[in-house]
């Protein structure tokens, strides 16, 4: 069969002009940042700025360019990223990030693949393929961002929104305590397990490259405020306020247990990294221990028939 | 307090003096640069961008900004970030500066 490619349109120098004057190009992310996209649709004082911000800085540190990287996203606020970013990226159908990744890591091994996702995209509707992709360990990273809530279709609750919390689903209280996600990740299987807010944007940074070195199933939780949705029927206040409450309320506890690190409503936070381990990962398991021995069953044939 | 000498590492150290760069436009206002600038270089501008918003202005002594960076990695618009301007050698000077500010007699420190 003949695979027909798509056609390179060549690099448009006045577009870029024109980019440049409306401000594109002057911040040293821009390159990582598709022209003519900034502003983004994300609300004043949301998180999800600050966690894409950190992402880049992560993918710097680690020293590593845009064309070993590639983001997966599903849809939501949070999956708009994968049109913001200067890279490969694809918006999937809501909750197949974790599917499409991993068809994309299995088929590129070298390729560092992330999952930049919302709470509502990888555990409501697409929670039985991040559970099996954590079992698995299939070599991918994992960044959720957790806001509670289901932001872009107006507020909904979530299986991440605390018990007692107003949503626009809930507007006497939930009745459901919410996911603790970290726990589930490692009870899944997954080596490296972080949770940081936006309040923390270092250590955040510092995570996310300290994953893209890992081989296997990573994941890290970022808390975002998320203003329009979660923060105004909950009495939160504008984003800034929700940062501040991010400042008094998280404590940081590398290594904690994690049957501790339940989120409540108005409760402290525990943040930092629980978990960091290796063991074998997917392509590992598969090349060692099936295509080896077919292989080997092969050769055994092949000798047969000459002896 | 009083530091009677300087540091006998001083000379191993300097300090970092940024430029604080502010695309107008792109702000939204929300007020995490200001807020949490470890020095308080930053205050809300009197006047509005073309969104409606008041982005952030540098305040007092641009030499303030040690360009730790935290700005432009908090702002969620892509909307801030500064340059190295000079490493600084550190002085006498320095370490009274430093030493009346975290002893909290600089005034913009009280209101925390
Ligand atoms: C199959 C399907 N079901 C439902 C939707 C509607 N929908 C769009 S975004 C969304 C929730 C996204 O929530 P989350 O992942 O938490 O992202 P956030 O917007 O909070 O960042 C839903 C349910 C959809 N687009 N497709
Ligand atoms: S609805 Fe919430 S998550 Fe979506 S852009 Fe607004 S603040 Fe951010
Ligand atoms: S670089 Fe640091 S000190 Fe300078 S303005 Fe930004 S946050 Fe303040
Ligand atoms: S953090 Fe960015 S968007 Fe928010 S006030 Fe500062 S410059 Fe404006």
């Amino acid at each position: 069969m003949k695979v027909k490619l798509r056609e390179i349109v060549p690099f448009d120098k006045e577009a870029e002009e024109k980019a440049i004057q409306k401000d594109h190009g002057l911040h040293p992310d821009d390159k990582y940042l598709k022209p003519g996209r900034i502003p983004h649709i994300w609300c004043p004082g949301c998180g999800l700025g600050v966690v894409l911000t950190s992402f880049i800085e992560g993918m710097r540190r680690k020293g590593l360019s845009v064309d070993q990287c590639a983001v997966v996203s599903g849809i939501g606020c949070t999956g708009r990223v994968a049109g913001y970013l200067d890279m490969d990226t694809y918006h999937t159908t809501h909750g197949r990030a974790i599917p499409f990744a991993t068809g994309l890591a299995l088929a590129k091994p070298d390729l560092h693949v992330t999952v930049f996702s919302g709470d509502g995209d990888l555990f409501a509707i697409g929670g039985n393929h991040m559970i099996h992709a954590a079992r698995r360990n299939v070599n991918l990273k994992v960044l959720c961002v957790n806001n509670f809530n289901f932001g872009m279709t107006g507020g909904q609750v979530a299986p991440t929104t605390p018990l007692e919390a107003r949503t626009s689903t809930t507007p006497l209280g939930n009745a459901e305590p919410g996911f603790n996600l970290p726990y589930l990740a490692h009870a899944a299987g997954a080596i490296y397990v972080a949770r940081w807010t936006t309040f923390h944007p270092r250590q955040l940074v510092h995570s996310i490259s300290e994953s893209l070195g890992k081989k296997g199933f990573t994941f890290i939780e970022a808390i975002a405020p998320c203003p329009t949705g979660y923060g105004r029927p909950n009495k939160l206040g504008s984003g800034l306020e929700e940062m501040r409450y991010y400042r008094e309320m998280s404590q940081i506890r590398n290594g904690a247990d994690l049957r501790d690190t339940e989120i409540r409503l108005r409760e402290k936070i525990i943040v930092g990294t629980f978990i960091n381990t290796d063991r074998p990962d997917f392509m590992e398991n598969y090349m060692g221990k099936v295509v080896a021995r077919a292989r080997a069953k092969g050769k055994g044939k092949e000798k047969g028939k000459a002896a | 307090m009083k530091f009677w000498r300087l540091p006998l590492d001083a000379e191993a150290h300097t300090i970092p003096h940024g430029k604080v760069n502010i695309i107008w436009n792109r702000c939204k206002g929300c007020g995490f640069c200001i807020e949490f600038c470890p020095n308080s270089c930053l205050k809300e501008s009197k006047h509005f961008n073309a969104k409606g918003y008041h982005p952030p202005e540098v305040v007092l002594q641009a030499e303030d900004c040690v360009e730790c960076g935290l700005c432009s990695l908090i702002c969620p618009e892509f909307a801030i970030f500064t340059e190295l301007k000079e490493a600084k050698e550190i002085t006498e000077e320095d370490i009274q500066k430093v030493t009346i500010r975290y002893s909290r007699k600089d005034k913009r420190y009280q209101k925390r």
